[in-house]
Parts: C-alpha cells; sequence; structure tokens
C-alpha cells in the first residue's frame, strides 16, 4: 500500500521488499531484506516519486536489515540522495552495520556526500537540526 | 669403521630375510628393559649427576629432580617395553605444564632427555663390550625407540608451550583494544604498542561494534603510546574512520607521533577527512565541544 502507485504487479505478489512513511515532512524509508538491481530500482523511482508528491522536506532510509551492501546499492543510495536534494529534500542513511560500513569503506566505494546517523531517531534528530538551520538561507 | 661395515652388512640383510631380524629384536628388547629395570636406580643417579653437570633444570630443587627424573625413567624404560609412546606423552604434556611457567627452556627438555638416552646407551656399551655382534643388535633395537622418545618429549613440549603462548596472546589481544565509555556518546580508545595488521582488525571490529552499543557520536582514538605503524595499518586506521563515520560517529585522532605523522603523509591517505588534535586533552576538549554542539546540530561536523 505505501509503496504506492507504481508498484508492480511483481512485489505485491511476495512479502513487502520496502516500506514508505510519512511522518509529517518527513519520509521513513525501510529496506527489509536485500534488494536485487532491478528491486533498487523500483525502491529509487517509488521514493524519488513520493518525495514530490508528499511535498517531503526530508528522507530517511534505513538500512539496518541489510547484511550485505554491494557497489550497485551504494550508487543507489547515493542516487536517491541526489535525486531527492533536486527535489528538495535532505537524506538520511541510518542503521548501517559494522560489518557493512567496514565493508563499504574497504571496497573503496564512494559514498560522496551521502549523510548517515547511528539509528532512526539520530536521523530524525538530524532532519529537524538541519532543516531549521538551512530553511534561513534557503527562502 | 666396523660399525659402519657391520651396518652395511646387516642393511644387505635385512632386505633379505626381514622378519628374522624383526624377531631377533623383539626378543632383545625384553632383555633390554630387564636389564634398565635391574640397574635403575644407579642409572637414574649416573643420569642426574650428568644433568648437574650440564647445569640443566636448575629451576627445580633436588627433591623435584629426584621424582620427575624417577617418573621420566620409568616412563622411557615403560616405552622401549610396550613400543607405545601414548602414555608418554601424555606424561611430557603434565610434566611441560608444570614447568613451563618456572621458566624451564626447550634445550633443557631436550637435553635431560639426549642426556638419558646416552647414559643407558653407555651401560648397553659396558654390559654388551665383549660381544660386538650382540652390542650391534641390542643398539638397532634401542636406538629407533630412543629416538622416538627423544622426539615425543621435544614435541609434547613444545606443543605445550605454543598453546601457553597462544592463551596469552589470545589474552593480550583482549586486553590490547579497550574501548572506553567517557561521557554519553563519547567513546575514547587508549592504544599502547605496536598496531600490527591482526590488532587494527580487532580495534575495528571492537570500535564500531562499541558505537552501536554505547550509540557513540563522538570516538578519541589517543595513539600517543604507538610508537609507528606500517602503510597497511594506517590505511585501515584511515578506514575505520570512515567506516565510523558511516555509522554516524566523529572520529578524533590524537597523539600522532611524528613518525605516524610523517608515514600517513608519505602513503598519501585522503586526511581532509580525519580529524586530528596534538594530545588526549585536546581531543576530549574538542569532542566535548562537538557534542555540546550536537544538541543544538547533531553530526554537523561530517560535512566535507
Amino acid at each position: 500500500m505505501t509503496t504506492g502507485a507504481t508498484t508492480s504487479g511483481a512485489t505485491t505478489s511476495g512479502p513487502r521488499l520496502f516500506s514508505i512513511l510519512r511522518q509529517g515532512s518527513i519520509l521513513i524509508a525501510s529496506i527489509h531484506t536485500a534488494l536485487d538491481d532491478s528491486q533498487l530500482e523500483r525502491f529509487r523511482e517509488d521514493l524519488v516519486d513520493r518525495i514530490g508528491r508528499d511535498r517531503a522536506k526530508g528522507v530517511i532510509i534505513d538500512v539496518a536489515a541489510l547484511d550485505v551492501v554491494d557497489s550497485f546499492a551504494t550508487r543507489t543510495l547515493r542516487g536517491i540522495a541526489d535525486m531527492a536534494r533536486l527535489r528538495g529534500a535532505r537524506t538520511v542513511v541510518v542503521g548501517i552495520q559494522p560489518d557493512v560500513a567496514f565493508v563499504i569503506v574497504q571496497l573503496g566505494m564512494d559514498t560522496g556526500s551521502l549523510v548517515t546517523a547511528l539509528d532512526l531517531e539520530e536521523g530524525l534528530t538530524h532532519l529537524a537540526a538541519t532543516a531549521g538551520a538551512s530553511i534561513g538561507p534557503a527562502r | 669403521m666396523t660399525g659402519t661395515r657391520e651396518d652395511g652388512l646387516r642393511r644387505g640383510s635385512r632386505t633379505e630375510p626381514p622378519r628374522s631380524l624383526d624377531g631377533d629384536q623383539e626378543a632383545l628388547l625384553p632383555e633390554l628393559v630387564a636389564h634398565l629395570r635391574e640397574h635403575r636406580t644407579k642409572l637414574r643417579e649416573q643420569w642426574v649427576s650428568r644433568i648437574r653437570e650440564e647445569t640443566l633444570l636448575q629451576a627445580m630443587t633436588s627433591q623435584e629432580m629426584s621424582a620427575e627424573t624417577t617418573s621420566v625413567y620409568d616412563n622411557y624404560v615403560e616405552v622401549l617395553e610396550t613400543g607405545s609412546v601414548a602414555a608418554l606423552q601424555q606424561y611430557a604434556r603434565d610434566l611441560s605444564e608444570r614447568i613451563i611457567p618456572r621458566g624451564v627452556e626447550t634445550h633443557e627438555v631436550v637435553g635431560i632427555v639426549l642426556l638419558l638416552r646416552d647414559v643407558l646407551a653407555r651401560s648397553l656399551f659396558e654390559k654388551y663390550q665383549r660381544d660386538f655382534g650382540m652390542l650391534n643388535r641390542v643398539l638397532d633395537a634401542y636406538e629407533p625407540a630412543a629416538n622416538r622418545i627423544a622426539n615425543t618429549v621435544a614435541v609434547s613440549f613444545v606443543d605445550e608451550r605454543e598453546r601457553v603462548i597462544r592463551q596469552q596472546q589470545d589474552s593480550i589481544r583482549e586486553l590490547s583494544t579497550p574501548v572506553l565509555p567517557v561521557r554519553e556518546r563519547l567513546l575514547i580508545l587508549p592504544i599502547i604498542g605496536v598496531l600490527d595488521r591482526e590488532r587494527a582488525r580487532q580495534l575495528t571490529v571492537q570500535l564500531l561494534g562499541a558505537i552501536r552499543t554505547h550509540r557513540a557520536k563522538v570516538v578519541v582514538i589517543d595513539i600517543t603510546g604507538v610508537p609507528g605503524m606500517d602503510e597497511t595499518v594506517a590505511n585501515h586506521l584511515v578506514q575505520t574512520v570512515d567506516a565510523s563515520r558511516l555509522m554516524g560517529a566523529s572520529v578524533i585522532i590524537t597523539g600522532l607521533s611524528p613518525d605516524i605523522a610523517q608515514t600517513l603523509v608519505t602513503i598519501g591517505v585522503d586526511l581532509s577527512k580525519m580529524a586530528t588534535i596534538g594530545d588526549l586533552q585536546g581531543g576530549l576538549e574538542e569532542a566535548e565541544r562537538m557534542l555540546g554542539y550536537a544538541t543544538a546540530r547533531p553530526d554537523g561536523a561530517p560535512a566535507p
């Protein structure tokens, strides 16, 4: 339901792979299980679409359920953050597992300007703080 | 000379009727064992005096020496008799466990077993000196068994020592990377001593785990006590800092020595993402500032 209208029939048949919930002006996207490349692309499309429709100011992507994050996933997350910024929302990736964090660094995957936080709570605090700070110069 | 010629001769004969020689040896061993049992006290005393001469096992009192030499002697003879080293192996392991903490070295243990071998061989020479053929056959039976015993004891001792070393390494490793929560959301990692690869790996695992359990926001790694590090470890440290950032914690490194600073610059790691401060005091002050700052703007620091 929350994955929105763009969700195709393929994903509705099985258990939900990810969910996107709205909380005020913030979207909370949780990935529930390891996603393959095409599922990741659909996740990106759904999320970026929802940012515009819900007029979100912030996006939190919770990856705590992932115990493997490959270069495609890293690139996708970075892409989402950049697209979200273009559509007026800040993105925070939360819940990266210790092992995953080290593998991402060790394999030299470029996280670029990706903002990360320990968990959902930290992510929300961060968004609340930065949104407050950035509203001034933005408009 | 005679020995080698005899040897050659026997080797020739061994290929033809091997069974007869084996039978011969089997018959000789009990005789050998009986001889060694009979002269047990005398031979053991000879052995102990040889050990004294060579100033081996000085960590032991004379009482202990007499008790241990008796058991070693009996075990030795038993192996000659049964041909099974299992019991000796067990005994050697127990013995090693008892004497290793007292600083007995490998050369001493091997030394005393070889001395016993020599003492016993001498007594055989003495007994069979009239009959060279017999002496040769007795030695043929005795030498392989004796060498096997020396081997078993040495290997058991080294095994035991390695086990002790492994155990100590494990406990050192556990103690080597303490992660201390100093304040709410602030961890410090004092590192003392050389950071090798294994220890650097351990450090990463412990740190990333601790960030999660303590919900740390700032981590101060103090490497004042690290004399130097190679490129691999330096890179590993930089990766650990990056990985911590992915988990939402900022890392401050303090106490970089001139050598380490030079290493980091020479290998050309990206230092822009590494926050470094001269000493631990400064690092803690900065961390507290960041945490105080963090209530208004958490995670403000990592913007590149």
